[in-house]
């Protein structure tokens, strides 16, 4: 090398795209966002809602509802070791998956700390697609030491993506023309001819009710949505901002990251992160099969039973507990956990809440100590919390193959 | 929903006279409260005025009632109405067709809302704010009363002084001068009411014609200030103002709420006309079926219209005369038809842009409280309004349950029609009201008439046939402060008891009134297991803690 720094022009330089980034929907969902209101989602727009949040929410449980989904991050695991590589990762038995279905994941540090959760489609016999809410690239590649034989690459930008949420979905996909569609099963992917290719629909989704996503190459994503809309007209399609989707997978008993757990890579303070067993995903961890990441610290954490519990809550009175801080009684003397996501549920009538509770006090009496405005001024209220073991919406439809049409 | 293999006993600890939403609430929380009770119904279907029927092949109609608003959240949520299968899903949007060919609408979102009105009113648009934050005030207010029984004024118990307390407290935290204002609000008419905001004809057109539906006044008769308030005192999810639908019709109400009372135990018996209530000694018995079978219970509530019940099926000898009178001479005239639509396609309403929102909205075609009030003049003369006052719901927009996809349900409400017309009724003159309200859709969608599938006309005299409600009056008794909070349904009788022992009304006639509430069968469940001394299950109340 020689010393002298060689310049290159500005313009011969890739650099960074500053500001918000469009979606290969943003088109047509910057046409109906009537309101310009946006938040960020791994540096792109994502609509906070497009009219009426309140409306955009039931259509998911009334109707159907496109969200955007395209900013999640995708990664494809391809090669004769990509079975193994992502079943020494994940919790669950990825060498049994069968081809052409999809399950949700988590993985885990060797501490059993949760790094993130995404869903898991077996694309062929040695081929995946891994989708999940975060950027996870440099872990996956940590994961795969050992297993030469799998190659690991970003697909985000490679796949666009909507998912069609709600009671008239299957109705209306197979108004569309994908027929078939009504014998998918939940967890099932389906292949379609659409466009300039192939369309893949899965039944799949974060609102707990009937529906599907589907993944496409993103130059076919204006017709998918013009496609959606034009035919949805008579079914009553909504698009979805963040606002209703969060009502919605709340309801649904999903999680969220960075609200409901603080993934262990950014942790800095101890114990500021999460098991799966706390936040209630005992369900998907596999100890029959072969090891994976976390196995030994988890299945001691389970064994000992002493952990902290996300809880679902139904509070008394109508005020959404958010950020309340939990305590043992009404006087609030002692303090035991926190409230991670709360809101009103519309369909449900009842105030929900996700709240994490103390090892040793989950069995107990739980109050929360909420805090609310009424025109400006601040009102205290300490609400009782009931302990809800089902999800607070899950309706038949959702489980049901083939699905009703409304 | 049929009795088909079911056996019914002759005895029960209650017996609930009615099928409508509030039978069946006050059923479920006697059920709930661990009385064993019976509903019966004449019609071989429950629901009453809140019920959905398919009358045309491949459509449901929501043929009564329509749209929903008042109904008690806490009642929803504690009777876990969701679980049995309900679920009320808001809608938007109002659209007030003017004979000019413009519109004004209401939007949810406030600053849309604002500049619809400026485009007719700059003043209106400022004065709206104002408008709005003095009938939220006076909303406020009355909705901490709904789901409590009033205070009876004359009495010295410590409950009555207690409740009197409670809503001179109520009262006094809005300020003296609110106070004045109230009580002005509440002897006004809405016309005078909405003059006093606004400047605009089509701007107070559009936030008039809730002050007369059901109620047999005119925008300028006294009064109609608060029936413009109970229309607008509701909320769907805490957005007070908001309206709902019931996915799968109105009926979806009442099956929910029959849902929950025969989880308690309790049991509905349909095809089961009341004659009469049997009074003993002063106290009821049990009724007797038309056909002569007695059915005994020590416990018997009339879900039935105040007029009805002490006219019709409680004997005079059995009642004092006084209140035989009152019943007679209570108010509860017909003044409102349905005509409810099966369409085959979405109406074309030029004036609107296509795939605008609007067009999943309600429409009305109102350019004027004049012309409202000319309508109010043809009812007062015995006809039917020729130009009548048409609020047309496209509930299956919303709800895809009712109608095929590209197949719609409309319900048009209809004002004003007479329960009584020169002659009688006829269905010769019952399809020509059904003209009137056509012709009337027809001058802003001209491509209407031509979806026209199938069409079910009701006057008053055929709500009044089929329900049961007398004059077909979709309250069981005009809102107007003479029939209000301890008026209702007469002064004496607003804590749900009747005028023997064991005897209790339930139905929308009492207090809070009606607009499927479901609290009015509610506050009379709490006041009968009071007097059974048994534990209050009736929840309170969550509006604004």
């Amino acid at each position: 090398m020689p010393l002298q720094a060689t310049l290159q022009p500005a313009y011969a330089i890739d650099h960074v795209h500053m500001g918000i980034l469009p979606s290969p929907f943003h088109s047509r969902t910057s046409r109906l966002n009537l309101n310009q209101q946006w938040n960020e989602w791994n540096g792109f727009a994502s609509a906070a809602y497009y009219s009426d949040a309140h409306i955009e929410y039931f259509s998911t449980r009334n109707t159907c509802g496109v969200f955007d989904v395209s900013p999640m991050r995708k990664y494809r695991f391809r090669g004769a070791d990509a079975a193994a590589m992502l079943d020494r990762m994940v919790t669950r038995d990825v060498i049994a998956q069968a081809v052409d279905t999809v399950a949700y994941n988590v993985w885990c540090t060797d501490a059993g700390a949760l790094v993130d959760d995404g869903t898991i489609f077996r694309l062929a016999e040695e081929e995946f697609m891994l989708c999940c809410a975060d950027p996870c690239y440099d872990w996956f590649c940590l994961s795969a030491v050992g297993f030469d034989a799998v190659d690991i690459t970003e697909i985000s930008e490679e796949v666009a993506a909507l998912a069609l949420q709600g009671p008239t979905s299957c109705a209306l996909l197979k108004a569309m023309g994908f027929t078939g569609i009504e014998d998918c099963k939940p967890f099932q992917i389906m292949r379609f001819a659409f466009a300039s290719g192939e369309i893949m629909i899965s039944r799949t989704g974060y609102t707990g009710d009937l529906g599907y996503e589907l993944w496409l190459p993103p130059q076919d994503a204006k017709q998918l949505w013009d496609a959606l809309f034009d035919k949805g007209a008579l079914y009553g399609i909504q698009p979805l901002g963040d606002e209703s989707l969060e009502m919605a997978r709340l309801e649904a008993g999903f999680l969220a990251p960075d609200v409901d757990f603080h993934g262990s890579l950014h942790t800095v303070q101890r114990g500021h992160d999460h098991s799966p067993l706390e936040l209630g995903l005992g369900w998907i961890l596999n100890f029959k099969k072969a090891h994976f990441s976390g196995r030994a610290a988890l299945l001691a954490q389970k064994e000992s039973g002493n952990y902290r519990r996300l809880l679902k809550l139904d509070i008394e009175g109508n005020k959404p507990a958010e950020h309340s801080i939990l305590y043992a009684d009404k006087k609030c003397a002692t303090e035991i956990g926190y409230i991670t996501s709360a809101m009103w549920s519309p369909v449900v009538k009842a105030n929900i809440a996700y709240g994490l509770v103390d090892a040793k006090f989950f069995k107990g009496p739980i109050w929360a100590e909420i805090y609310h405005q009424k025109e400006l001024r601040w009102q205290r209220k300490v609400a009782r919390c009931t302990r809800v073991t089902k999800a607070f919406w899950s309706p038949e439809r959702a489980r049901a193959t083939p699905p009703p049409d409304c | 929903m049929n009795n088909s293999t079911q056996t019914f006993k002759s005895r029960y600890d209650a017996i609930v006279i009615g099928a409508g939403h509030n039978g069946l609430t006050n059923a479920a929380y006697l059920a709930k409260g661990g009385l064993d009770v019976l509903v019966v119904e004449k019609n071989d279907y429950i629901g009453g005025a809140a019920v959905s029927r398919e009358l045309h092949e491949g459509w449901v109609y929501s043929n009564c009632s329509y749209v929903c608003s008042l109904l008690r959240q806490s009642i929803h949520r504690d009777l876990e109405l969701t679980r049995h299968g309900l679920m009320i899903v808001p809608y938007s949007g109002t659209t007030n067709f003017s004979r000019t060919g413009d519109y004004i609408a209401e939007y949810s979102d406030h600053a849309m809302q604002y500049r619809e009105i400026r485009r007719h009113s700059l003043r209106d648009a400022d004065a709206s704010v104002r408008y709005e934050t003095d009938l939220m005030r006076y909303a406020k207010l009355i909705r901490h009363f709904l789901l409590r029984t009033p205070a009876d004024p004359t009495s010295f118990k410590p409950r009555d002084m207690s409740e009197m307390m409670f809503m001179a407290k109520k009262f006094a935290g809005m300020g003296e001068e609110q106070v004045y204002e109230f009580i002005r609000f509440m002897t006004m008419s809405a016309g005078d009411f909405l003059d006093e905001y606004f400047e605009n004809d089509l701007v107070k057109a559009m936030f008039s014609t809730s002050s007369i539906i059901g109620t047999a006044l005119g925008v300028y008769s006294p009064g109609t200030a608060y029936v413009l308030l109970h229309h607008v005192m509701g909320d769907v999810d805490g957005a007070v103002g908001a309206w709902g639908l019931a996915r799968g019709g109105m009926g979806a109400i009442s099956n929910a709420i029959a849902g929950a009372l025969r989880e308690h135990g309790g049991t509905i018996r349909t095809s089961a006309p009341v004659q009469q209530i049997i009074v003993r000694n002063g106290r009821a018995t049990g009724v007797a079926l038309e056909g002569g079978e007695e059915i005994c219970a020590d416990i018997v509530v009339s879900n039935l219209d105040p007029k009805r019940t002490f006219t019709v099926i409680m004997d005079r000898n059995d009642i004092p005369a006084d209140l035989r009178s009152k019943a007679e001479n209570f108010k509860i005239r017909g003044s409102s038809g349905k005509v409810n639509i099966a369409l085959t396609g979405a109406p074309d309403f030029p004036s609107l842009p296509g795939g605008h929102p609007l067009r999943h909205g309600s429409f009305q075609f109102l350019d004027s409280m004049e012309r409202m009030e000319r309508a109010y003049d043809d009812w007062k003369h015995g006809r039917w309004s020729d130009d009548p006052f048409v609020e047309m719901t496209q509930s299956s927009m919303w709800d895809p349950t009712l109608a095929a996809p590209g197949h719609y349900f409309v319900s048009c409400f209809i004002q004003y029609c007479p329960a009584e017309v020169a002659g009688g009724w006829t269905p010769e003159k019952r399809d020509a009201f059904g003209k009137t309200v056509i012709d009337q859709i027809c001058n802003y969608s001209p491509n209407f008439r031509d979806l026209i599938a199938h069409m079910e006309v009701r006057t008053p005299h055929e709500i009044e046939n089929e329900i049961g409600l007398t004059e077909g009056n979709i309250f069981q008794g005009e809102l107007t402060i003479d029939q209000l909070m301890f008026n209702r349904p007469f002064p004496g009788y607003s804590q749900y008891r009747g005028p023997v022992k064991g005897m209790y009304m339930c139905g929308s006639g009492t207090h809070p009134g009606g607009g499927v509430s479901a609290a009015c069968g509610a506050n009379s469940a709490r006041e009968i297991l009071r007097d059974l001394k048994r534990p209050n299950v009736v929840p309170e109340d969550d509006v604004d803690e």
